[in-house]
């Protein structure tokens, strides 16, 4: 029994990996003052990019540098159009969606093309991304299996949530940043970049998505290229996810967590003790969602939520 | 976004240029800037079937030949295949801009269109023998109730607790795409037993043809008509656009705000509801997770891009049909993925979104010191 409920946390933070990766990144997107909507997409483009570079390099490293770029540059694209051009973020976010799956599958197509059968990554590469054991750590009874046997990307991901953290609570730029994400007319006032701030949170935001999406191509997917099944929106459960854990990077690593439990549950609770449909568990995260949603704004708990400024663009001249 | 009127004088920081907000475009110089921003859209999009190695052109072709030239038999072939992906992205489209009017971001098309076809579904699966014209109305009510149920449940929490409908409407699509995979599993909807799929509709629950296509495309038509008087000749539809433009304007001119909102989603929810209802009852014949076609976000880009005119909005969902009828025949023939359709949408949509910036703002180059 102890041993079934083992199995199941550390699937759960399996799961949730990939959501953290991208939860963190969108908040650091949102803190700007943007919502992007274009995380399931910018997922996608990472999931490929991070896949096609490990199949030609076999290199682990260059993989997941290569799905960050590939990703940030779908949140180039998208902070070009509302940042600068002032476009609508909600459309530009779900169009910016729309063009990173259809990317990622145009591009996986012609991979697969390629390849005879489908693709698979190397030996090599997918022991790179194996369960590390950390020394004398991971002997420690339940909590050593729990914590310090994963793979490089969860370590990988809850070390940036705590200096996401860091960023935007101590630094001087993460300060800026949020100044500029609550109220841009007064960050601009006291001299600060705008633009500047909104560009690097933006593509930093886009790019820890790519990773996520790496991740699920990689490690979730068991490194082959399933075209149309790797994501699986859960790009929109981090969006979801960021409101949960209510804008806090830290809080993200249990958010994402609990959200990993849930798409987990279905295969360790025994039919015997509770027989729901699938469909029922997978439709719990976003169901908790809307609870939160209706909490938060029942409450009216305006510290540590939304941005103020969040989601609408900042022109100087209209106040 | 309020147009403030632009001042004149320059910021104290004087930069070489300027953005300066664009102040009464006449109306041929925005459609001839529109019309630039979609050529070069169309030439964006070459490059990136050129980038795939294939010739643009000889593409472009295949997408125009794919949607409109039919086959031997059946002349009207493509061209009804056509029709039938512009019928539900366009009913959607019309749908939303109501929302959006009144600055209320329905991004729940999708579930307001699956849970309407559920609805309807529920008749056609289990009062089939039902006489074909009552079925048909039932179905459409249904269609109607449920995207308007839908569509209400986020409105009725933003209206009482302001509730973000943005992410709510997001997650209720989620929602109700679970709702149809639970009721794949039942006995009484599912098709047969190991299959995950739910039953296939009767002759009976099947919409009627006209011109070879169901009447979906009628329904569209005079929808367009309608939606264009309502919101622009009448008190309510003019409620709507004050509603949007500032509540507090439309609370001191004694209107019902909260009111205005439940009704003006209730119509929304609704419309979606019957795209669904359509949608099941005139091509699919069965309830699916996969019957929106993802018209419900791409509905959200094409009233975007039509500043919520209907008209305009048909328009640009003949063209994204096109595409997306088009690029289909382009992947049997060349080898590039039909997902292509979706880059190439992707592509022409980030061209209008940037282009927008210049319709609404202008470049100032400001010359030395004029003011002394």
């Amino acid at each position: 029994m102890s041993q079934q409920i083992l199995n199941f946390l550390y699937a759960s933070i399996l799961s949730g990996a990939p959501l953290l990766f991208a939860t963190v990144g969108e908040i650091l997107t949102q803190k700007a003052g943007n919502l992007n909507l274009g995380v399931e997409g910018m997922m996608w483009m990472g999931a490929f990019a991070g896949f096609y570079v490990g199949l030609k390099t076999d290199n682990a490293l260059l993989t997941i540098v290569g799905a960050f770029l590939f990703a940030a540059l779908g949140a180039l694209i998208y902070a070009f159009l509302t940042v600068t051009l002032k476009a609508n973020q909600n459309v530009t976010g779900l169009t910016l969606t729309t063009f990173g799956i259809g990317m990622s599958a145009v591009l996986g197509y012609a991979m697969t093309g390629a390849a005879s059968g489908a693709p698979r990554l190397s030996e090599k590469l997918s022991s790179a991304f194996s369960a590390i054991h950390i020394p004398l750590l991971s002997k420690i009874p339940f909590f050593g299996r729990l914590f310090f046997q994963h793979n490089i990307l969860v370590y990988l991901a809850t070390l940036l949530a705590i200096l996401a953290a860091l960023y935007l609570k101590y630094t001087r730029i993460g300060l800026n940043v949020r100044a500029v994400g609550e109220n841009p007319a007064a960050a601009d006032a006291a001299g600060i970049n705008i633009t500047a701030m909104k560009y690097i949170n933006i593509i930093v935001g886009g790019g820890l998505c790519g990773i996520g999406g790496a991740y699920m191509s990689i490690i979730t997917a068991n490194g082959s290229w399933q075209p149309g099944g790797i994501v699986n929106g859960n790009g929109w459960i981090a969006v979801a996810l960021v409101i949960f854990v209510r804008w806090n990077p830290a809080a993200a690593i249990l958010g994402s967590f609990i959200f990993g439990a849930f798409s987990s549950l279905s295969h360790y609770i025994p039919a015997s003790f509770l027989d729901l449909p699938i469909a029922i568990y997978q439709m719990l995260p976003f169901i908790l969602t809307t609870l939160v949603l209706i909490i938060t704004s029942i409450r009216k708990n305006r510290a540590s939520c939304q941005p103020a400024g969040c989601g609408v663009n900042y022109y100087r001249e209209e106040r | 976004m309020t147009q403030t009127p632009l001042t004149k004088k320059a910021s104290a920081s004087e930069a070489p240029i300027r953005i300066a907000k664009r102040e009464g475009l006449s109306s041929r110089r925005a459609i001839l800037l529109r019309l630039l921003t979609f050529v070069m859209a169309i030439v964006a999009g070459g490059v990136f079937i050129a980038a795939m190695g294939q010739n643009p052109i000889e593409a472009y072709k295949l997408i125009l030949r794919g949607a409109f030239v039919g086959s031997q038999r059946n002349p009207l072939s493509s061209i009804q295949a056509t029709v039938i992906i512009f019928v539900p992205l366009l009913i959607v489209s019309i749908a939303l801009s109501f929302a959006f009017k009144m600055k209320f971001w329905n991004i729940g098309g999708e579930g307001q269109m699956i849970i309407g076809a559920t609805f309807a579904s529920y008749f056609a699966i289990f009062h089939s023998d039902l006489p074909h014209f009552v079925l048909i109305a039932l179905m459409f009510f249904a269609g109607a109730l449920g995207g308007a149920f839908w569509g209400l449940l986020p409105t009725f929490f933003k209206v009482k607790f302001d509730t973000n409908e943005t992410l709510f409407t997001l997650m209720l699509n989620y929602v109700a795409i679970y709702i149809v995979k639970y009721l794949e599993t039942l006995t009484s909807w599912r098709a047969r037993a190991g299959f995950a799929s739910i039953k296939h509709f009767e002759d009976n629950a099947k919409l009627m043809k006209i011109g070879g296509v169901h009447i979906g495309w009628l329904l569209a038509l005079i929808l367009i008509v309608i939606a264009y008087i309502y919101l622009n000749h009448t008190k309510q539809g003019y409620e709507i656009s004050v509603v949007g433009e500032s509540q507090a304007t439309a609370r001191y001119a004694g209107m019902n705000v909260k009111k205005i909102i439940l009704r003006t989603m209730l119509i929304s929810g609704a419309i979606c509801g019957l795209a669904g209802m359509i949608q099941v009852s005139g091509i699919d014949y069965t309830l699916s997770t996969g019957m929106t076609g993802g018209v419900g976000f791409k509905g959200i880009t094409v009233a975007w891009l039509a500043q919520l005119n209907p008209f305009v909005m048909a328009l640009i969902a003949a063209i994204f049909s096109i595409l997306e009828k088009g690029s289909g025949v382009m992947q049997s023939t060349l080898s590039i993925s039909a997902a292509a359709t979706d880059v190439l949408q992707g592509i022409i949509l980030f061209s209008f979104l940037g282009g927008e910036f210049f319709t609404r703002y202008t470049f100032v180059f400001s010359k030395r010191r004029t003011d002394k």
